[in-house]
């Protein structure tokens, strides 16, 4: 991370490619994110951390950028739902109905990707304590609950 | 022939745009022309303003016009004109609007609204329906015989009171009733506001045109209101202003109101009309906007021995806050339903809108129902706890038949009421509700508690839907309809619909997502699950329309009348021999002889639907019909209880509900469960909290808190299908109605686990807790 005290021209590493936004020391990673780049798969709801509605990948790891800042992810790796490329999330997310307005489903798609990338073998209870995180408010999270455990099923059938 | 269409678990069109973050919100309207507005809110639930000193405000950087409600003399409402765009004179609501920051970027614009500096008088502050209806009490509204009335025939305030509209339902007579009952109990019932909580907050996009002409970008269930509401209060021709909304991010009622659009409107005015965006912050959606009702009931009920309900008096005090918006429409609505599904053949009820300083209100989910079938179903439970019988019987013994009448006074009938005895006896088996109300399991109390729900639509007489279909160079289909995609899904059911009725795959017809006021065929509004019905009507009187003029020009070049002719999977054919044919690309857009010549040219569709035979209610009697048709169903929750410490699990949560016609089975099962999920949260934790001086306490999902994942029972789901038959297949519009009855039944579970009477919400253990032990809070 780099020391900013005004607006400054940085440079973000974001779906793999390198990005030059000029951001304030105050600006969130959201905020630089869907202003400055266009990338507004990620949604402001409470810009307070409370709904995971603005969830990214920062090196790999689920962030809610609305508490992050600009300057904080230089450096590293960021990864929004443009950058997922037929992650097997996106598709289960179709398949099973798990999602109505579509308005918190980016951010579930990142957590829920995520989750199983680092946690292919995930049971409930771990399930659960990722994806309590985010809130939907048209589902009734059975079909988000189905949707991630058809990818971990076939994540771990395809394990050696 | 692949055909694709009703019954079937087709995918919403917009699904692969969601799962790749490419679906366009209103939020997502990017441009580097927008300046940005933020909201400057009361701190006092009511107040007088003595000044508003928007100096320091204007000296910081960007900003570029600050505007008070002191500029503008305007009053705003579509039943009653009560509430000005921004505050003035003085507040009536904590959080209500008073001033705009318009500034070049939203954090100049935050900061310069923090600058403004308010001096209030504080007034005294009416927290409640029965401090506002309480002798002496503060007056919210001085004016209130003043206010224009702009539905003189559905509103009836109360001047010198807080009394916004009072509804009385007058149904054979209530001694008569009395007399014939041999049992007879009574409870109150308090439920307070709540909010909606869409995961994309309120927000508008306003633009005026050195020509005149207003562009709107809204997140709304309503852009054709929004266009008439900004023409008639600024005094513009309905053309001039056109109202554009993309996919809309959760509605659930609350983005049918219209007031974003209209501060906006004044915030771009006051910067010679450039395009202004305003986002209400997530604090500002749960306070400044509009929630959901908060009511006050009080149910008294007389049944014979043999458990036949014989007379009803209701009173329900419906919290509407500061203003009127739509509560006066609930009230209406609540009391048009006031029995819930029972006949009963003596009926009073009151129901009053009634003005506190709490946030105003607006449509919700359900549109009041589930707040006055919490104080109905519990009645119940415990007039069936007087009587000594199973609660599920008393409600078959005095489920709605056909040839009943409503509180209304409309005559039912299978096609207008459906099956709710087939939706309780199969909700028995579902809920396994012969294990018994209540039993102890080791430490746990297992417990169920069931409901029933009914609700017809409000919607004015006049309400109506367009369509119109044309027809690619591919013989693929475009819809255009005026329905917003909120998320129930009504964009891929409509197409759903006109692939049955066209005998083609549905994804063979595209259907338009934004809605734009300049070339969608009207729609009322997206609201009270009658899209499928209003708009589903519309569309198949298109399809009609459409097949006319196909099979007209197909006629000709097939060299036969165009009655012998049927259209399907794409093609227009002889019925005699589907392998005479022509497919309708061929003659969509005009029909090309080899030699040269054309005929036709190209096919429109087009399709409307009015809503037929709406009937105002009677001042005196509520005597009127408010819609076309009622859905009707039950559900029940399974509670395990702990009696030492009061918190419970949420086991099970089910539904069957007479859907007329499952359209799409995954998506029906969607919006029941969610609906459900949603009255889990309604019933054990949401609730708007206002402190003593009326200040909202928990107004961030920090402290307000929803159902999360995990949470969440299993969940049981089925449909009776008893045909609507002025209805598209004879559906009935279900989106709303999971919600309804579930914190009923939740509180009859519980209630029957603690062995105490839980008449409030939310149910907390404390709640539960409070009540068991008599401690008041």
């Amino acid at each position: 991370m780099l020391n900013i005290v005004k607006k400054s021209l940085i440079e973000l590493n974001i779906n793999g490619e390198k990005k030059l936004v000029v951001a304030r020391p105050a600006d969130t990673l959201l905020h630089v994110l869907r202003e400055q780049l266009g990338l507004t798969g990620a949604k402001p709801s409470c810009k307070n951390g409370d709904c995971g509605a603005c969830t990214v990948l920062i090196d790999g790891k689920p962030i809610k950028s609305c508490l992050m800042l600009a300057a904080e992810a230089i450096g590293h790796e960021i990864t929004t739902v443009e950058g997922l490329r037929n992650s097997p999330i996106q598709q289960a997310f179709v398949e099973k109905f798990a999602f109505q307005c579509g308005y918190c489903t980016s951010g579930f798609i990142m957590n829920c990707h995520a989750l199983s990338v680092h946690q292919p073998n995930a049971k409930d209870e771990t399930i659960r304590e990722w994806l309590q995180s985010n809130l939907c408010r048209c589902t009734g999270y059975e079909e988000i609950t189905e949707a991630i455990k058809s990818v971990l099923a076939q994540k771990s059938e395809s394990a050696p | 022939m692949q055909t694709v269409g009703i019954g079937v678990s087709v995918p919403r069109k917009e699904s692969q745009d969601k799962v790749t973050g490419i679906a366009k919100y209103n939020t997502d309207y990017l441009s580097p022309k927008l300046l940005y507005a933020w909201l400057v809110t009361s701190l006092y639930a009511h107040a007088e303003i003595k000044s508003i000193d928007t100096s320091e405000a204007l000296q910081v950087s960007g900003v570029q016009a600050v505007i008070t409600g002191n500029s503008y003399n305007l009053l705003c409402g579509s039943i009653i004109e009560d509430r000005p765009p921004l505050a003035k004179e003085k507040v009536r609501y904590f959080g209500e609007p008073l001033a705009v920051v318009i500034a070049n970027r939203e954090a100049e614009a935050k900061e310069a609204a923090g600058k403004v500096k308010v001096e209030y008088n504080p007034l005294p502050v009416v927290n409640s329906p029965s401090a506002a209806l309480a002798t002496g009490a503060p007056l919210l509204h001085e004016k209130l015989a003043f206010y224009k009335r702009v539905k003189p025939s559905e509103i009836f305030p109360l001047p010198g009171t807080n009394i916004a509209q009072h509804i009385k339902i007058r149904k054979g007579d209530l001694e008569k009733g009395w007399q014939q009952s041999e049992v007879i109990v009574e409870s109150s019932f308090s439920l307070p506001q709540s909010n909606h909580i869409a995961m994309e907050p309120r927000n508008a996009i306003a633009e005026i045109k050195p020509d005149g002409k207003v562009i709107i970008h809204t997140s709304t269930q309503a852009p054709f209101d929004v266009q008439k509401m900004l023409s008639l209060y600024f005094k513009l021709d309905e053309t001039q202003v056109i109202v554009h909304t993309p996919l809309v991010g959760g509605g659930f009622g609350g983005k049918t109101a219209v007031q974003l659009e209209i501060i906006a409107y004044l915030a771009s005015q006051a910067v010679a009309g450039r395009p202004v965006k305003l986002v209400a912050s997530r604090e500002q959606d749960m306070t400044s906007s509009p929630g959901h009702l908060g009511l006050d009931a009080q149910v008294k009920v007389g049944a014979t021995k043999a458990g036949i309900i014989k007379a009803m008096e209701i009173t329900y005090q419906v919290d509407i806050g500061a203003y009127v918006d739509s509560g006066s429409q609930m009230t209406r609505a609540i009391s048009a339903d006031c029995t819930g599904p029972y006949k009963i053949d003596h009926v009073w009820c009151d129901a009053y809108s009634v003005y506190t300083n709490h946030t105003y209100v607006t449509a919700f989910r359900g549109f009041g129902r589930l707040s006055y079938v919490f104080a109905i179903e519990r009645t119940l439970d415990k007039l069936a706890f007087a009587l000594g019988m199973d609660p599920f019987e008393l409600r078959l013994k005095n489920a709605l038949t056909p040839d009943a009448t409503t509180p209304t006074m409309v005559r039912l009938n299978k096609s207008n009421l459906g099956d709710l005895p087939a939706c309780l006896t199969k909700i028995k088996d579902l809920i396994n509700w012969d294990e018994g109300v209540r039993r102890e399991i080791g430490p746990k109390v297992i417990a169920k508690g069931i409901s029933c729900l009914w609700k017809t639509s409000s919607s004015p007489p006049n309400a109506g839907s367009g369509a119109i279909i044309t027809i690619n160079v591919d013989g693929t289909l475009n819809l255009n309809v005026g329905t917003v995609e909120i998320g129930s899904g009504s964009k891929t059911s409509l197409a759903q619909i006109l692939a049955e009725k066209l005998k083609m795959d549905v994804s063979k017809i595209n259907v338009v997502m934004e809605v734009n006021t300049e070339i969608s065929p009207k729609h009322w509004k997206t609201v009270a699950s009658m899209t499928n019905f209003m708009v589903g009507n519309a569309v198949l009187d298109a399809a009609e329309d459409l097949v006319h003029q196909l099979t007209n020009i197909a006629g000709i070049v097939l060299r036969c009348p165009p009655e012998v002719l049927e259209v399907g999977g794409g093609r227009v054919y002889l019925k005699e021999d589907p392998d005479i044919y022509i497919e309708i690309k061929e003659i969509g857009n005009g029909y090309q002889y080899p030699g040269g010549n054309s005929i036709g040219g190209q096919i429109i569709g087009r399709g409307n639907f009015i809503m037929q035979h709406i009937v105002n209610m009677d001042k005196d009697t509520g005597k009127g019909r408010l819609g076309p048709a009622w859905a009707v169903g039950a559900q029940a929750v399974e509670v395990a209880f702990d009696p030492v410490n009061y918190t419970y699990q949420i086991l099970k949560a089910a539904t069957v509900i007479d859907a007329g016609k499952v359209l799409n089975p995954k998506g029906a099962r969607g919006v029941i469960i969610g609906g459900m999920c949603m009255g889990l949260g309604y019933g054990s934790r949401e609730h708007c909290l206002y402190g003593a001086g009326g200040k909202r306490e928990n107004p961030q999902l920090r402290t307000y808190h929803l159902m999360r994942f995990g949470e969440n029972p299993t969940y049981l789901v089925d449909f009776v299908e008893t045909p609507h038959i002025i209805a598209p297949y004879g559906l009935r519009g279900i989106a709303e109605h999971g919600i309804i009855g579930i914190p009923a039944a939740l509180a009859n579970a519980l209630s029957a686990a603690a062995q105490v009477e839980l008449n409030q919400t939310p149910l907390t253990p404390e709640a539960i807790w409070r009540a068991k032990k008599g401690v008041s809070q």
